[in-house]
C-alpha cells in the first residue's frame, strides 16, 4: 500500500466494503430492493440493533462487555409499551432510573474490581424478570411520538438510513470528537497512565455505562415504534448481535479501540446478511450457520489487513 | 417489477375484486407462508401438509408459487425481518403463524400497507388489517361436556385433567369445561389435575389423586394426556371411565385396542396441524376476491367411534392426527362465518 492512510480509516474499510459487496449482491438478487421503500424494509429493524450496537460499543471502549444487553432492551420496550404509552411522566422517570442503574453498575465493577460479564449476566435476569413483571403476556402499545418517528417519510431518503447516519455522527461525535470520549477511549487503552494523569478512571467508566443505558433506551423505543408491542423476550438476540456489530465494525474486545461509524455499518451488515441468505432461499437450517461463515469470512479479511498494516509498519 | 407496478398490480387487483364476480384468476399470485417455529412434531405436520398441498395446488396451476419459510431462530424480530423480506420479494399474500400476537403488527401492517393479503392462523396477529383463523379452546372444553351429556344423560362424576398452568390454552379450555358443566348440571367435577399435556405427567397425577376420589365416570382432557389417565385407571381396579382424547397417537392406538377387546366408546377431538392449508386456501380465495370476514375459526377435527380407524391411519407414530383441508373445505368456513 502506497497510499499512507489515517488507521482509523483503513479500520473503516473493510466493513465498508463488506456492506457494499453484500448491498450489491441483495440488489442484484432482488431488484425491487434498489428503492426508496425498499431501503426501509431491508433497513428499519437494523435502528435499533444500531442503537444497542452503540450503547455494546460504549461498553467494550471501557474494556467490558454487557451481556445483558438484549434483557435490558427487552426490559425498555417493555416500560416503553406500557408506561410510557399510559404515564408518559412516570415512564420517562423509571426510564432515567434504569439509566442511572447502568451507571451504578460501572461504579460497582469499578471499584469491587469485579468481572464485567459476571455482573452483567446477573443483571440480564433482573432485567428479564422485571420485563415479564411489567408484561407477562405479549401486548402494551407504542407511544403515538415512537411510532411516527419509526415510520416518518422524510423525503429522498428513507427513514432507516437517515436515522442510521444521524446515529453514527452523534456516535463518533462523542467517541472521537469529545474529551469524554477521549478519557473513556483513554481507559480501555491504558487505565493506568489515565489515572495517573490525574482523571478519575471512575467517573469515566461510571459516564461509559451511563451512556450505553441512553443508547440501550433508545434502542428500546426504537424497536417498539417499530414492532407497536412488546413482549418480555423481544430483544433477547440484541446481545450477541451488538457484540458482533462493535467486532465487525472495526472494533476490538480490548485497547479501547472502537469506532462508532463501524460499529452502525456493523449493525447493518448483520441485518442484510439474514435478508441476503432468505433472498438466496437457503434453507432454515442452516442459515444460522451460514451467518456466522459471513461473519468469519469479514473477520478474516480484517486479521489480513492487520498483518498487511504491520507488515507496512515494520518496513 | 418494481415497486410501483406492484402497487398498481394490486390496486387493480383490488378494483377487480371489489365487485361480486369472485372468478378473478389467481395462477399468477404467489403465496408465503411465514413459520417462527418447526421444533416439534405438530409443527413439522404442519409443514409437510403445507408441502402437500401447494405443491398440488401450483402444479394444478391454482396459484404460481406457495413457499413455506421458518426463521432459524424463534424470535419475533427475527420473523418481522422475514415478513418485510417477503414484501420485498413481491408475494401477493403471506399466511403466517405467528411468534407473537402482538410483537409483529409492525410488520404486518407494512405488508398490508404494501397490498399484501395477510392470513394468520393458530398463532395469530391482533392487527386489525390481517385475517385471523383462530382455534376456539373454550367451545374445544364445551363440546367434551357436550358428549358426554349425549353418552351420559343421569351425568356423573368427572375428573379434569388440566394442561401446563398459567398458559392461555389451558385457562380457555378448561373455560370451556366449567361452562359446559353449568349448562348440564347433573355432572360434577370431583377432582382436578395438572397434566402438562404429556402423558406420563398425567399418568403420575391422575394415579396420585385417585385414591381420594369417589367413583368416576368420566375424564375431561385437553389433548396429549388420555392414554396416561387410561393407564393410571387400568392400573387400579376401577371400572375404566369415558376418557376424552386429543388425537394423539399412542390415545388413538390404546383406544383402538380397547374397542377391539370390549367395545369401548368414547371421543377425541384436537386441531389438525393441517389447519396450515387451510388458511392456504383462505389466502387464495382472499386473492380470488372473495369477501372474507377478518375472523375465522378452525373446525376442531373430531374423531368418533367409526372413524377411528380412519383417524388413526390418518396419524404417524408419535404425532397428532392430521388431515389436509381443500378448497370447499376453506368455502364452508369462510361461509360458516359470514
Amino acid at each position: 500500500m502506497n497510499l499512507r492512510l489515517p488507521s482509523e480509516t483503513v479500520r473503516l474499510l473493510i466493513p465498508a466494503l463488506s456492506l457494499t459487496a453484500l448491498l450489491a449482491a441483495v440488489f442484484w438478487l432482488q431488484p425491487r430492493a434498489m428503492s426508496y421503500i425498499g431501503l426501509n424494509l431491508l433497513f428499519n429493524l437494523a435502528v435499533p440493533i444500531a442503537l444497542a450496537t452503540i450503547a455494546q460499543m460504549l461498553i467494550m471502549a471501557v474494556n467490558n462487555l454487557d451481556l445483558s444487553m438484549g434483557a435490558f432492551v427487552s426490559f425498555v420496550a417493555c416500560v416503553a409499551a406500557t408506561f410510557l404509552h399510559d404515564t408518559p411522566l412516570l415512564g420517562w422517570l423509571i426510564l432515567l432510573a434504569a439509566i442511572a442503574a447502568y451507571a451504578a453498575l460501572g461504579v460497582i465493577i469499578h471499584l469491587r474490581d469485579l468481572p464485567s460479564i459476571v455482573v452483567t449476566l446477573g443483571m440480564s435476569f433482573v432485567w428479564t424478570g422485571l420485563a415479564v413483571l411489567l408484561l407477562p403476556a405479549p401486548g402494551g402499545q407504542a407511544p403515538e411520538w415512537a411510532r411516527w418517528l419509526m415510520t416518518a417519510k422524510p423525503p429522498l431518503v428513507p427513514m432507516a438510513i437517515v436515522a442510521s447516519i444521524l446515529i453514527a455522527l452523534v456516535g463518533h461525535l462523542i467517541v472521537m470528537r469529545s474529551s469524554f470520549g477521549v478519557l473513556v477511549r483513554g481507559v480501555g487503552g491504558n487505565e493506568r497512565s489515565v489515572e495517573r494523569a490525574g482523571w478519575s478512571v471512575l467517573a469515566a467508566r461510571a459516564g461509559a455505562y451511563g451512556l450505553a443505558g441512553a443508547f440501550a433506551v433508545a434502542a428500546g423505543i426504537a424497536l417498539v415504534g417499530l414492532t407497536t408491542s412488546a413482549d418480555a423476550n423481544i430483544a433477547l438476540r440484541y446481545t450477541l448481535l451488538s457484540i458482533a456489530g462493535v467486532i465487525l465494525g472495526g472494533g476490538e474486545f480490548v485497547g479501547g479501540r472502537v469506532s462508532p461509524i463501524g460499529a452502525v455499518i456493523g449493525a447493518l451488515t448483520l441485518t442484510l446478511a439474514g435478508s441476503f441468505l432468505s433472498f438466496l432461499r437457503i434453507s432454515p437450517d442452516w442459515q444460522i450457520g451460514a451467518q456466522g461463515a459471513i461473519l468469519v469470512i469479514v473477520l478474516a479479511l480484517r486479521l489480513l489487513l492487520n498483518r498487511l498494516e504491520n507488515r507496512e509498519r515494520r518496513r | 417489477m418494481n415497486i410501483r407496478e406492484i402497487l398498481l398490480a394490486s390496486a387493480a387487483a383490488l378494483c377487480v375484486g371489489l365487485p361480486v364476480s369472485a372468478s378473478a384468476d389467481t395462477s399468477d399470485k404467489t403465496i408465503a407462508l411465514s413459520n417462527n417455529y418447526a421444533g416439534n412434531s405438530w409443527r413439522q405436520a404442519m409443514l409437510t401438509s403445507w408441502n402437500k398441498v401447494t405443491g398440488q395446488a401450483v402444479a394444478d396451476g391454482v396459484v404460481a408459487a406457495a413457499d413455506a419459510f421458518t426463521t432459524a431462530e424463534n424470535q419475533v424480530t427475527e420473523q418481522a425481518a422475514q415478513i418485510q423480506n417477503m414484501i420485498l420479494q413481491g408475494y401477493d399474500a403471506i399466511v403466517l403463524n405467528a411468534a407473537s400476537p402482538e410483537g409483529l403488527n409492525g410488520a404486518v401492517k407494512e405488508a398490508c400497507d404494501a397490498g399484501i393479503v395477510v392470513v394468520s392462523f393458530d398463532g395469530i396477529v391482533t392487527e386489525p388489517c390481517a385475517w385471523r383463523i383462530a382455534v376456539d379452546f373454550h367451545e374445544m372444553g364445551r363440546s367434551q361436556i357436550e358428549y358426554l351429556a349425549g353418552r351420559l344423560p343421569d351425568g356423573g362424576n368427572l375428573l379434569e385433567i388440566r394442561g401446563l398452568a398459567g398458559v392461555f390454552v389451558d385457562d380457555e379450555i378448561s373455560g370451556g369445561i366449567h361452562a359446559g358443566v353449568e349448562e348440564h348440571p347433573q355432572f360434577e367435577i370431583v377432582g382436578s389435575v395438572h397434566g402438562d399435556w404429556a402423558q406420563d405427567v398425567a399418568q403420575k397425577a391422575v394415579a396420585g389423586i385417585l385414591p381420594s376420589l369417589p367413583k368416576i365416570d368420566a375424564v375431561v382432557t385437553q389433548g396429549g394426556d388420555g392414554y396416561g389417565a387410561a393407564q393410571a385407571f387400568a392400573a387400579t381396579d376401577r371400572e375404566m371411565p369415558i376418557i376424552i382424547m386429543g388425537n394423539r397417537h399412542d390415545e388413538l392406538t390404546w383406544w383402538k385396542e380397547q374397542k377391539d377387546a370390549n367395545g369401548y366408546e368414547t371421543m377425541s377431538v384436537s386441531i389438525a396441524p393441517g389447519v396450515s392449508t387451510l388458511a392456504f386456501w383462505v389466502a387464495q380465495q382472499i386473492l380470488d376476491g372473495k369477501e372474507v370476514p377478518k375472523d375465522l375459526t378452525v373446525p376442531f377435527l373430531r374423531i368418533d367411534q367409526d372413524n377411528l380407524e380412519e383417524g388413526l391411519a390418518n396419524t404417524e407414530p408419535g404425532g397428532v392426527a392430521n388431515i389436509e383441508y381443500s378448497q370447499e373445505d376453506a368455502l364452508e368456513v369462510i361461509q360458516a362465518a359470514m
